[in-house]
């Protein structure tokens, strides 16, 4: 297959009810946070972009969204064409001006703190980090407590960036100001909204 | 999708607005979500219908609404009024939805000015139409200075409005629109809810997303969310009581309205929010004003 070939196939089949459905599961994650909401969709992006973190960017990514690319994704020319194609996004050259970021591998992610935390003002000005995991199962359990969660949550993503946990707690404290994390399986999501945090114990 | 005519042309695309325009107020819903109580600004549309008709409401539902989903809409908690009708038919139409009276089967509610009786459950969407978001306008007229406020916590000005109440009258006189913390640090309007519903806020098992159509403003409350109607310890909190219960269901511990019924002074109060009602009358309870059917056929 040629690149343009890869480039222009795999989108969504149905993008509006495509494009509905991801998104409430989206939105459910986002307000129940490390909740596990599966994901079944006909994306077929390159690799080693995964279909689930794919279909999020169809869902939410458009021209006014700067994306920027973590180094596995970014050096794929036909990742970079595929999401131009089928999104129209302008790719962002730092991470502290992306809308959104997709990241491959989160253990090599830049420090957290780094992106668009929003202001002070408009705290919403901030981005929303798209990450591929392994599992969100699987992992070293994390429990989750805050706004959309009764009591505790349990959650075992893997990977995680270096010194999760500490990294967490410094965007804890900048609140209002923060990021926002979207954790993308083969198929599944759960997130991470500023607002939730990380208990000590690990069960 | 689009949804075709009869004679066949694509008029819209689902649920009226068009993709870009459903992923920006998405991406301002996440955000929303995020950040509990705090507003966020977007690029409302103009509507099929005037402002203060509830298109922020409207704008926020069609950009949740599928297909599966079934839609209550309520007006002062009356499914049976002008605007009421009209958004539900306006759903039913550009997204083909299934559409309900019953609180217990909607997946997606969205209310001018009240929250069901019913509590409300799990995987529930609520979406409040709001006329003026800002809770500290009134007090404050320029953006610049609230958002600052907002930004510094700033919340001090809210309390000399409450603390004047109570110098004025006795007690804090503000009946609806009743100010909330949100998540112990965005001050909120709940929109002009009664503040008889402001505990319902509190922990709700429902998603709670709030459109203001006219000034550009989404805000969200998620589930399990800490939300504490501001007060002073030596005048804490209270919402009204009524007297007598519903006259048409004789239900107490919820909401009426008072409906005059002549020009001597005659009135009765009933429930508010109709489902509730006419779901206690199909159960057999009786109002000392409710009659019976064979009474009116005479």
């Amino acid at each position: 297959m040629t690149i343009s070939e890869k480039i222009a196939r795999g989108g969504f089949a149905d993008p509006v009810f495509a494009a509905q459905t991801v998104f409430r599961a989206v939105m459910d994650a986002m307000a129940r946070p490390g909740a596990v909401h599966g994901v079944s969709t006909d994306v077929r992006p390159p690799s080693p972009l995964n279909a689930t973190a794919a279909a999020v960017a169809l869902t939410l990514a458009d021209a006014d969204t700067p994306l920027w690319l973590g180094a596995e994704l970014a050096r794929s020319d036909a990742v970079r064409g595929w999401l131009s194609f089928h999104t129209a996004v302008p790719f962002a050259e730092f991470i502290s001006h992306a809308g959104f970021a997709i990241v491959a591998n989160p253990a090599n992610v830049q420090p957290l703190s780094g992106f668009a935390l929003g202001t002070q003002e408009y705290p919403d000005r901030s981005t929303t980090i798209i990450m591929q995991v392994e599992t969100l199962t699987s992992g070293a359990p994390m429990t989750l407590s805050g706004p959309g969660i009764k009591g505790s949550r349990t959650i075992a993503p893997h990977p995680m960036p270096g010194h999760f946990k500490t990294q967490w707690r410094d965007i804890n404290g900048h609140y209002p100001r923060g990021v926002d994390l979207v954790l993308a399986s083969e198929n599944a999501i759960a997130c991470l909204p500023r607002t939730t945090r990380i208990g000590e114990r690990e069960v | 999708m689009t949804i075709h005519t009869d004679d066949g042309l694509a008029t819209y695309n689902f649920a009226y607005l068009d993709e870009q325009t459903k992923r920006m107020i998405r991406r301002a819903i996440l955000k929303g979500i995020a950040i509990p109580g705090y507003q966020v600004p977007f690029a409302s549309r103009e509507m099929p219908m005037p402002y203060g008709w509830g298109t922020g409401g409207v704008q926020v539902t069609a950009a949740v609404i599928g297909p599966d989903d079934v839609l209550k809409v309520i007006d002062q908690g009356a499914d049976d009024t002008t605007n009421a009708v009209s958004i539900r038919n306006f759903f039913a139409k550009v997204a083909e939805v299934e559409t309900t009276t019953d609180t217990a089967t909607a997946s997606i509610i969205q209310t001018r000015h009240r929250i069901p009786e019913e509590k409300l459950k799990e995987g529930q969407i609520l979406v409040y139409q709001v006329p003026i978001p800002e809770p500290l306008r009134f007090l404050e007229p320029r953006e610049t200075e609230t958002r600052k406020m907002h930004a510094l916590s700033e919340y001090g000005l809210m309390h000399v409005k409450l603390y004047e109440d109570i110098a004025k009258n006795g007690h804090i006189a503000t009946t609806y629109a009743y100010p909330v913390k949100v998540e112990g640090r965005y001050v909120m309007d709940p929109s002009p809810t009664p503040k008889f519903d402001n505990p319902k806020m509190h922990m709700s098992d429902a998603l709670q997303l709030f459109g203001a159509g006219r000034e550009k403003r989404i805000y969200a409350i998620p589930p399990h969310t800490d939300v504490v109607s501001l007060d002073f310890e030596d005048y804490p909190f209270e919402v009204q009581t009524f007297v007598e219960p519903c006259a048409l269901c004789a239900a107490h511990g919820v909401y009426l309205d008072e409906v005059i019924l002549d020009d001597k002074g005659g009135r009765m109060f009933v429930c508010s929010d109709t489902d509730h009602c006419e779901k206690r009358r199909e159960g057999g309870h009786r109002g000392h004003l409710a009659g019976d059917a064979r009474e009116t056929a005479q």
